[in-house]
């Protein structure tokens, strides 16, 4: 690598530069949209000189949106505080069911295991409504809609197929007989799956987890649908910024960049484990 | 003989059963082993002596048969209750623990004093040469370090049997030869009994009181070194134990004016005296309408005088190679429509083209019944 001709080292420089910026830009520009006011945004043309403002941030936080038109209540704290709920709850429930049932898929082939767990993945490839539809009747009747429980069984629709694909491929990576030398030596099966097959696809469960809850975070058509709006995440409720006097652009980049940052930061802080457990994991599973 | 600590009985396993894919890896296995012995499974590559490990281990399940030891019928117990130690053919270290700490988890777990751990990883490393990789972890250990390490984990138990699987195979011959001898005396001291896997017949020779030869899931003999060697029970054992390989023959048996002789193809005969042969084996014989001889290679003598006109018709060949290997040399002849290989011990001058007398003593011919394989007679005496 090092030893490549300097031209080819600067090219390759400016091609990283294109593709950073091609993609950091929209992230910067919501960042610069989230501190001016809806006036500075709406200039034309655009310009970059413009007072910082934190109002947009303010209001979300207050939960008090200022227009021309009046004051308007706004839930967005309530949103934030939704999404973290539901995608926690959503992740933990799909990792209590999803691990210990990607260990049998990769370690107990049985007649129509394949089958089993293809079913599952499937439902990644339904188009959401198609499930929604039926979905909200029958949960209507049982009393699940509007509720996070029902939400959070939904969610599982999202979450539980990508844990169990992704950690299966690590539990697939992991040689049989380290877990036989650790049963023969007197271990119970149950033990070997916690202290041994665990730890070693832990890297993987991370990376899967991360990636579940990154998904279960952008959801939008599940909790549009399903739940009202004290229960709806912030993907949701950045609909409330489109308003009887007009778009609340500051706001609506406010409020995005708020509910990006803990995925970004999540991402950030397991960027390691993330390449490693798509680019191991799921290729092979 | 005392009871036997391990006894397999009709043990069958099929991979896949009733599919497509369906193997049958163990056939109708017998085997008993006696307390404190080491017994070697000899046998080519997918004959299934990992699989007949396994299913005492407990990894796999039988599809028929029984396991019994101790006294207990352990093939339906789950592995951890068998009190079985394997060193695995794969080694199977725990990544995130050192050598040491793999060496010492199962003393570990069941709760022994840190002082006497450590004395005895301290003993099993100082046995297989691994003392100085103690504190490394697996991944950054050789491929050959890690079989020790692995083969270690096994040892250190207290278990009831001691299945290794091809525990030596990445050894280079001196550190091998070295560790056979150790290995050797560390089972016999502490009165363990273990199943040796191995593909080296030196060192199933060297280690193993008996060894089970198997082919294609199937038990051909169980014996003693010397005997598997002395008396094969079939054309397999025969041809398999033993370097260079036996040669083999097809030939006739007739009796005639005192002598019995051997037809071989290509005109070549080999008569002897009739009453070199037991009588009983004389009438065998002659029921046989074809047999196969088998003749070790150590046990073919080339007569001394070369030239051409002082071999008899009948048991001559001409020299197609000869190699010195530095301690024998193997000379392979044309004879009788085939080869014949003979060891001698010094490095000896035949070329190319030479022609040769062949002698072969009646006590050196083993014979085997050509269609089923099974040994009639070695040495002039019914098998
Ligand atoms: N899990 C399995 N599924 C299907 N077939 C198997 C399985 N394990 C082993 N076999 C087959 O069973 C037969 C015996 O295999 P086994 O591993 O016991 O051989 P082996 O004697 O140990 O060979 P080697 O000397 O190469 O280690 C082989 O034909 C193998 O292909
Ligand atoms: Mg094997």
């Amino acid at each position: 690598m090092d030893h490549a001709p300097i031209w080819e080292r600067w090219l390759r420089g400016v091609a990283l530069i294109l593709v950073v910026l091609f993609f950091m830009f929209p992230i910067f520009w919501i960042l610069v949209m989230s501190v001016q006011t809806n006036e500075t945004i709406l200039r034309s043309p655009p310009s970059m000189a413009f007072e910082p403002t934190l109002q947009n941030y303010q209001a979300l936080i207050t939960g008090k949106l200022e227009t021309q038109a009046g004051s308007l209540d706004i839930a967005f704290m309530q949103n934030l505080w939704n999404s973290v709920l539901l995608s926690v709850c959503s992740v933990a429930l799909a990792l209590v069911l999803g691990v210990p049932a990607a260990y049998a898929f990769a370690r107990h082939k049985f007649r129509g295991s394949e089958d089993i767990a293809f079913t599952l993945l499937s439902f990644r490839f339904a188009p959401p409504l198609l499930v929604l539809l039926p979905l909200t009747l029958y949960f209507q009747d049982i009393g699940l809609a509007d509720t996070y429980v029902g939400l959070i069984w939904v969610y599982q629709l999202i979450c539980l197929p990508l844990i169990l694909w992704i950690v299966r491929g690590y539990f697939e990576d992991i040689s049989p007989d380290i877990e036989h030398a650790y049963r023969i030596a007197g271990h119970s099966w149950l033990s070997t799956f916690r202290r041994i097959a665990l730890p070693l696809a832990g890297p993987g469960i991370a990376a899967a987890g991360l990636l579940a809850f990154i998904f279960a975070w952008n959801n939008f058509i599940f909790a549009l649908v399903l739940a009202s709006a004290d229960k709806q995440p912030v993907t949701v409720g950045a609909l409330a910024f489109v308003t009887a006097s007009g778009i609340q652009y500051g706001q609506i980049a406010a409020a995005v960049v708020l509910s990006i940052a803990p995925t970004l930061a999540l991402a950030l802080y397991a960027q390691r484990y993330l390449v490693e457990g798509l680019s191991l994991g799921a290729v092979k599973g | 003989m005392s009871d036997p600590i391990l006894e397999l009985s009709a043990l069958n396993k099929f991979y896949n059963p009733g599919s497509r894919h369906q193997v049958h890896a163990v056939r109708d296995l017998n085997l008993a082993v006696e307390p404190g012995e080491i017994i070697a499974l000899l046998g080519s590559s997918g004959c299934g002596k990992t699989s007949t490990l396994r299913i005492i281990a407990g990894f796999e399940e039988a599809s028929r048969g029984a396991v019994r030891l101790k006294g207990r019928e352990i093939h339906k117990l789950a592995p951890a209750k068998r009190n079985v130690a394997m060193a695995f053919e794969g080694y199977s270290l725990y990544p995130p623990l050192t050598v040491r700490d793999n060496i010492a988890l199962a003393l570990k777990s069941r709760r022994a004093a840190r002082e006497e751990v450590e004395k005895r990883v301290a003993e099993i490393a100082h046995l297989l040469e691994i003392e100085d990789i103690l504190n490394r972890y697996p991944s950054s250990i050789s491929g050959g370090q890690q079989q020790r390490a692995s083969l270690g984990r096994a040892l250190i138990r207290d278990a009831d049997i001691h299945l290794l699987d091809e525990p030596m195979g990445q050894l280079e011959p001196q550190l091998r030869a070295l560790l056979r001898g150790r290995i050797k005396h560390f089972i016999k001291e502490r009165g363990l009994t273990a199943i040796l896997v191995t593909h080296d017949q030196t060192e199933a020779n060297a280690l193993a009181d008996r060894i089970a030869v198997m082919e294609d899931g199937e038990l051909q003999q169980f014996d003693a070194p010397d005997q598997l060697r002395e008396r094969p029970a079939n054309l397999f054992t025969g041809a398999f134990i033993g370097e260079p390989p036996m040669n083999l023959f097809t030939a006739q048996a007739r009796a005639e004016g005192g002598a019995l002789s051997f037809s071989l193809a290509e005109g070549v005969t080999l008569s002897y005296a009739e009453d070199a042969f037991s009588p009983e084996l004389r009438a065998l014989l002659n029921q046989q309408s074809a047999v196969t001889l088998g003749i070790r290679p150590h046990a073919v003598r080339i007569a001394q005088n070369g030239a051409e006109n002082d071999v008899p018709e009948g048991a001559r060949a001409e020299v197609y190679a000869n190699q010195w290997l530095g301690d024998q040399s193997h000379v392979a002849a044309r004879f009788a429509g085939g080869s014949i290989v003979s060891v001698e011990h010094d490095r000896t001058r035949y070329a190319k083209g030479d022609v040769i007398g062949v002698e072969i003593g009646v006590d050196d011919l083993h014979i085997f019944d050509a269609n089923s394989g099974v040994a009639i007679s070695h040495g002039g005496v019914v098998a």
